[in-house]
C-alpha cells in the first residue's frame, strides 16, 4: 500500500493542513473572468432600479411628481416614500437602534439621500426616468460639524422626541444621539490632578470610506407562486440581512433566501442594510418581477457606509520618568443624519475603549458624545474591528504626544509603559481582558531589525543638513505599536439586532473520504475556501484539496453573523475547528470498531486513527468514511456529519509592531515612504501566504487613509470627494514594498490559538504612516497635525513651521 | 428606435453584428448585451481600470467608451485570454505569487499587464509599477501584483527563449 511507504511527513504535506502556504481555491475562476459578483446575476425579465438622489443636504420635500418619468419608454414604476408606507417600509430600523428614511418622507438630512426609486427595464431607461422626476425641495440650513449641531435650534430629526431616550439612553439635545462611557470618572480625573505630567491633545479622526472596488448592489427576485423571496446581494452578514428583511417585511424567515454572490471586496462596507435592498424587494414584489440595484462609485461614496469621524480629546498623565498612571478621552462622534453605525448593540462607539492600548494605564476613562449632522449615515469599521482604529490611532498619538511632553524617547516611553508578558491575561482599566501577548519580545525584534539607532542617528544629521542648508528633504521615523480587539463575539455581550455573535460550522464527509463544509461567515477576499479547509484537513485528517468550502447561501449554511470585524477565523474557525473534532470523536469509535479494539486504544495520527504501541494497525480517515457509511456498527448512526455553533469566551487580541521610514519634501509636501516593516502577531498562523497578502493590502489602506483618503463636505453639505478622481486610491506607483515579520503568541481560549489578521495592518498602519509625518517636523516644533497628510496639508505644516525660509 | 446605429465587432475571436443606441456604452456591450463579464464595472470615470479590455492592440477602459467608438474593432477580454486548457502564464503567475484577493479587479489587471509585458517583454519593478498604475486594487496592496508580473515575464521569456 502507499500509505506504507510514505513517511510521516509526507503524510501531513499531503493534507495542506495548518500553517503551509497553500494557493488558493479561489483563483482559477477569478483569474479567468469566470467570478460570479452580483452584477453578473442574470433572470429571465430581470428589471433594474436605480435611486432619485437628493442634491441638498438638507432640504423639505415639498413634492415629488413623476408622471413624466412614468411616460419613459421602458419605466415601469417609481416609488415614493408614500408608495411604501401602507407597507411600513418607507422606514427601516438600522443595526444601530436607529431608523432610517427608505425613502425621503417629508425632508432630506443629507447629499445624495434616496428620494424616489425608478424601475425599469435597463438601466438607460432607468437613468432617463431618474432625470424626469421633478421634486420640489425647500431647503433647509444645513450643519455640518458636530459641536455646532449640539448648539444650534435646527432640529435635524423632526421624527424623534427631544425628551425621549435614544436607543442608548437619555439624550442631551435635539440632535445628541447617546452618551456612552466607560471606566472611572472621578478617580481618572484625580490622578489627572495630581499627576508630575499631564499630556492634552486634540485630533480629528477624519471621516473617510472603505471603498471596495466593487460597490454594494443586489438582485430581488419575489416568486409569488411559492411565496419565496430570494434575495442576492453584497452581503457580509447574509444570514442578519435575511433576519432583518423578515422583521421588516413580515416575510417568514424559512421563505426568505439570501445569497451571497463572489463579494468585490467590502472593508466594512457591506454589512448594513441599506434603502436600495428594501426597494429592490418592494419593487419585485410590486412588478412580479426580479429587481437589479447597483450602486455606482458617487453612489457608492456619498451614501452607504462611511467611516470614521471622531472628533478626540486625550489627557494622558504620566511620572517624570515616564510611568503612565491615567488616561482621559473624549469623543464627539459625527454619526450623519441616522444612526446607522454597525456596532455590537451594547457598544454605541465600538471598542473604543480599547483605547489604553498595549499599555498598563491603570485608572482610564472613555466618553462618547454621538451627534446628528447633515452627513450621510454610516459609521462603519474601515478594514478594523469596531471603532478600534480610532482608538489605536488616538493612543499612539497620546504616547508622542507624552514623550514630546517628558522629552524622551517614544519607543522607550512604550517599552517601560507594555503590559508584561506575564501580566496576561491582562484586565485593562476600561473593561476588556486581554488574553494573550508578548509586547517587549516584538517591539525589541521590531526595532533590531530596523536598526532602529542607526536610523534615530541619520535622522539626527539629516536635521543638521537641513538646518546648513544642504538637503530640503525631511525624515521622519513612524512607530506604532497596536493591541487589536477582533472576533465578535462572545453572546454575553456582543450582539447586533438582538443576535448574538456566534459563528457555525457544519460538516458532512462523503462516502470516499472528501467533505463540505459549510460556515455562517462569507470571504470578500480573505480566502476562506482555502484557509478554513487547511483549518479541517489538520483536524480531521482529509487532505484541503478534497474539502469544498461553501458559505453565503442561508438555505444551506449553518446560521452565522458573517465576516467583518476580523471575526472569521477567532469564530468561524473555532467553530471548524469544534465541528472537525466532533467528526473526529466519531471516526474514533469507528476505527476502533474496526480494528477491534476498544475507543481508548486508539489515537489520532495526522490522516489515521492507530493502535496504540502498535502503529502497523491503522485505518485511515478515508478508510474510516467509508465504513460509517456502508457498515453497521452497533451503536453509531450511519453516516459522518458533525456541526458546531461557537460562542467564544472571550475576543482575541492581536497585536503588532510597525515601523515606517519616510522622506519628505519640505517645498512640495511629497512623502516618500523609503521603508515600512510590519511585525504581526496573530496567535497561530494558518496560511502564511494569504497572512502577508492581508497585511499588505491592509498596510495599503492605512497609507490611503493616512495620506490623502478622506470623504469631505463643504459649508453645504456638499460631498467634495464623491469620485475616485478626488478620493484617494493609491496606485501601484504610490505604494512601496512592505517588510512583514511576525511573532507567535497563541491565543490560550481559541481552539486552535489564531486570532485573526485581516484588520490589524490597517489598525496599525494608519498611525505608522501619521507619526512618521509627525516625526519629521518634531525637530521643529510640531507637536501634533491632523490627518489626511496629503501634500497640501504636509506643505502648510512645513510652512506654519517656518521652514519655507 | 431610428438613431441605432450598425455595429460589427469581433470580440475574442467571434464576431458580433448589432444595432445599438449611439450612448450604449461597450462595458455595457459585453457585460449585458454579450454576457462577458469578466471585465468589470468599478467607477465609471476612468479611474480604476476593472474594466480593461484590449481594442486593437491598445489597452482600453471600456466603461468609458461608446461601443460606436470600437465599431470594427477587435476586443479580447480576459475571457479571450486563456481559459482551463490555455492558461496565460500571467493567469498562472497571479495563482502562484497570490496577486489577487477579492478577484474583482483582476480580470481588468491581467489583461492590462498582457498589453504591459507585449509593449516591455522584460520591465523593471518601476515599468511594472508606472505601467499598471491605471489599475486600482483595493486587497493586495500591488506588492504580489508586481511579483506576479516579473515571474510571468520570466516565464514568458523563457518560453521564447526556448522556442527560438
Amino acid at each position: 500500500m502507499k500509505d506504507e511507504v510514505e513517511s510521516r511527513d509526507d503524510r501531513v504535506a499531503n493534507l495542506k493542513g495548518m500553517g503551509c502556504s497553500r494557493k488558493r481555491v479561489e483563483d482559477a475562476r477569478f483569474t479567468q473572468g469566470k467570478g460570479n459578483y452580483v452584477d453578473d446575476i442574470k433572470l429571465d425579465g430581470m428589471l433594474f432600479g436605480d435611486f432619485v438622489r437628493s442634491p441638498y443636504a438638507h432640504a423639505r420635500v415639498v413634492s415629488i411628481n413623476t408622471e413624466e418619468a412614468l411616460k419613459v419608454p421602458g419605466v415601469l414604476a417609481v416609488l415614493t416614500a408614500a408608495d411604501l408606507e401602507p407597507l411600513g417600509l418607507h422606514w427601516m430600523p438600522t443595526l444601530a437602534g436607529d431608523k432610517q428614511m427608505v425613502l425621503a418622507d417629508g425632508k432630506v438630512l443629507f447629499q445624495g439621500q434616496e428620494v424616489a426609486f425608478v424601475v425599469a427595464e435597463d438601466r438607460y431607461a432607468a437613468a432617463d426616468g431618474i432625470e424626469l422626476v421633478e421634486v420640489e425641495y425647500d431647503e433647509l440650513p444645513v450643519i455640518v460639524d458636530p459641536f455646532e449641531s449640539l448648539k444650534s435650534d435646527v432640529v435635524l430629526r423632526e421624527d424623534l422626541d427631544p425628551k425621549a431616550d435614544g436607543a442608548h439612553g437619555p439624550r442631551k439635545h435635539h440632535n445628541h444621539i447617546f452618551t456612552w462611557d466607560a471606566g472611572d470618572k472621578e478617580p481618572t480625573e484625580q490622578v489627572l490632578a495630581e499627576a508630575d505630567v499631564v499630556a492634552t491633545e486634540s485630533m480629528y479622526y477624519h471621516r473617510t470610506h472603505p471603498c471596495p472596488l466593487e460597490t454594494c448592489g443586489c438582485v430581488a427576485s419575489m416568486d409569488k407562486v411559492n411565496g419565496k423571496l430570494t434575495l442576492w446581494g453584497t452581503f457580509q452578514a447574509p444570514h442578519a440581512i435575511r433576519t432583518v428583511v423578515s422583521l421588516i417585511s413580515g416575510i417568514e424567515e424559512h421563505n426568505i433566501r439570501v445569497i451571497s454572490p463572489d463579494i468585490g471586496g467590502g472593508f466594512g462596507n457591506k454589512v448594513g442594510a441599506y434603502p436600495g435592498y428594501v426597494c429592490s424587494v418592494v419593487a419585485s414584489i410590486v412588478t412580479g418581477k426580479p429587481v437589479k440595484w447597483i450602486e455606482d462609485r458617487m453612489d457608492n461614496l456619498m451614501t452607504t457606509a462611511f467611516a470614521r469621524d471622531y472628533h478626540m480629546t486625550g489627557k494622558i498623565a504620566a511620572t517624570k520618568d515616564g510611568k503612565i498612571t491615567g488616561l482621559h478621552c473624549h469623543v464627539t462622534a459625527d454619526h450623519g443624519g441616522f444612526d446607522a453605525c454597525a456596532d455590537p448593540t451594547k457598544f454605541p462607539a465600538g471598542f473604543m475603549n480599547i483605547c489604553t492600548g498595549s499599555y498598563d494605564i491603570p485608572t482610564a476613562y472613555l466618553e462618547v458624545d454621538g451627534v446628528y449632522t447633515n452627513k450621510a449615515p454610516g459609521g462603519v469599521s474601515y478594514r478594523c474591528s469596531f471603532r478600534v482604529t480610532e482608538a489605536v490611532y488616538f493612543i499612539e498619538r497620546m504616547i508622542e504626544v507624552l514623550a514630546i511632553e517628558l522629552n524622551m524617547d517614544a519607543t522607550e516611553l512604550r517599552r517601560i509603559n507594555f503590559i508584561k508578558k506575564e501580566q496576561f491575561p491582562y484586565k485593562a482599566a476600561l473593561g476588556w481582558e486581554y488574553d494573550s501577548g508578548d509586547y517587549h519580545t516584538a517591539w525589541d525584534k521590531a526595532l533590531k531589525t530596523v536598526d532602529y539607532e542607526g536610523l534615530r542617528a541619520e535622522q539626527a544629521q539629516r536635521v543638521e543638513d537641513f538646518k546648513a542648508g544642504k538637503t530640503r528633504t525631511l525624515m521622519g521615523i513612524g512607530l506604532s505599536f497596536f493591541t487589536e480587539i477582533v472576533g465578535a463575539g462572545p453572546v454575553k455581550n456582543c450582539d447586533i439586532l438582538g443576535l448574538g455573535m456566534f459563528d457555525s460550522c457544519e460538516i458532512r464527509i462523503h462516502p470516499t473520504g472528501s467533505a463540505i463544509a459549510r460556515l455562517g461567515t462569507i470571504s470578500q477576499g480573505q480566502g476562506h475556501a482555502t484557509t478554513f479547509a487547511q483549518i479541517l484537513a489538520s483536524e480531521i485528517g482529509l487532505p484541503a484539496d478534497s474539502i469544498t468550502i461553501e458559505e453565503g447561501d442561508t438555505d444551506t449554511a449553518p446560521y452565522g453573523l458573517g465576516t467583518y470585524g476580523s471575526r472569521s477565523t477567532p469564530v468561524a474557525g473555532a467553530a471548524t475547528a469544534m465541528a472537525g473534532r466532533k467528526i473526529r470523536a466519531k471516526a474514533q469509535m469507528i476505527a476502533a470498531y474496526l480494528l477491534e479494539v476498544h475507543d481508548n486504544d486508539v489515537e489520532f495520527d495526522v490522516d489515521r486513527f492507530v493502535v496504540k504501541g502498535a502503529p502497523e494497525r491503522f485505518k485511515t480517515m478515508k478508510e474510516i468514511a467509508f465504513a460509517a457509511y456502508n457498515q453497521a456498527i452497533p451503536g453509531i448512526e450511519p453516516g459522518l456529519e458533525a456541526v458546531s455553533y461557537y460562542d467564544p469566551p472571550n475576543m482575541t487580541y492581536p497585536f503588532g509592531a510597525y515601523v515606517c521610514v519616510m522622506d519628505i519634501d519640505v517645498d512640495t509636501g511629497v512623502p516618500e515612504i523609503r521603508r515600512f516593516y510590519a511585525l504581526d502577531d496573530c496567535g497561530t498562523r494558518i496560511n502564511p501566504m494569504i497572512i502577508e497578502g492581508q497585511v499588505h493590502g491592509g498596510l495599503t489602506e492605512a497609507l490611503a487613509v493616512a495620506l490623502g483618503q478622506e470623504i469631505a463636505y463643504d459649508d453645504m453639505g456638499n460631498v467634495k470627494t464623491g469620485t475616485l478622481m478626488d478620493f484617494f486610491l493609491p496606485t501601484a506607483w504610490e505604494v512601496p514594498n512592505y517588510e512583514t515579520d511576525f511573532t507567535v503568541t497563541p491565543s490560550p481560549h481559541h481552539p486552535i490559538g489564531a486570532k485573526g489578521v485581516g484588520e490589524s495592518p490597517h489598525v496599525g498602519g494608519v498611525p505608522c504612516f501619521s507619526n512618521a509625518v509627525q516625526d519629521a517636523f518634531r525637530p521643529f516644533g510640531n507637536r501634533h497635525t491632523n490627518m489626511p497628510h496629503d501634500h497640501w496639508r504636509i506643505w502648510q505644516t512645513a510652512n506654519k513651521l517656518g521652514l519655507h525660509g | 428606435m431610428s438613431n441605432k446605429m450598425h455595429i460589427k465587432l469581433n470580440v475574442n475571436g467571434k464576431a458580433e453584428e448589432f444595432l445599438a443606441e449611439p450612448r450604449e456604452l461597450l462595458i455595457y456591450t459585453l457585460r449585458e448585451r454579450l454576457n462577458i463579464t469578466g471585465p468589470h464595472i468599478g467607477c465609471e470615470t476612468s479611474h480604476c481600470g476593472a474594466c480593461t479590455v484590449t481594442i486593437d492592440g491598445k489597452s482600453v477602459k471600456a466603461c468609458t467608451m461608446f461601443v460606436a467608438q470600437a465599431n470594427g474593432a477587435e476586443v479580447t477580454t480576459i475571457e479571450g485570454i486563456g481559459g482551463p486548457d490555455d492558461l496565460h502564464p500571467l493567469q498562472t503567475a497571479f495563482k502562484e505569487h497570490h496577486g489577487l484577493q477579492c478577484g474583482y479587479c483582476t480580470p481588468g489587471m491581467i489583461t492590462r499587464a498582457t498589453k504591459l509585458l507585449e509593449d516591455i517583454p522584460n520591465p523593471t519593478e518601476e515599468e511594472i509599477r508606472f505601467g499598471m498604475a491605471g489599475n486600482l486594487c483595493r486587497c493586495t496592496g500591488y506588492q504580489n501584483i508586481v511579483k506576479s508580473i516579473k515571474a510571468a515575464a520570466a516565464e514568458m521569456n523563457a518560453a521564447k527563449e526556448a522556442a527560438e
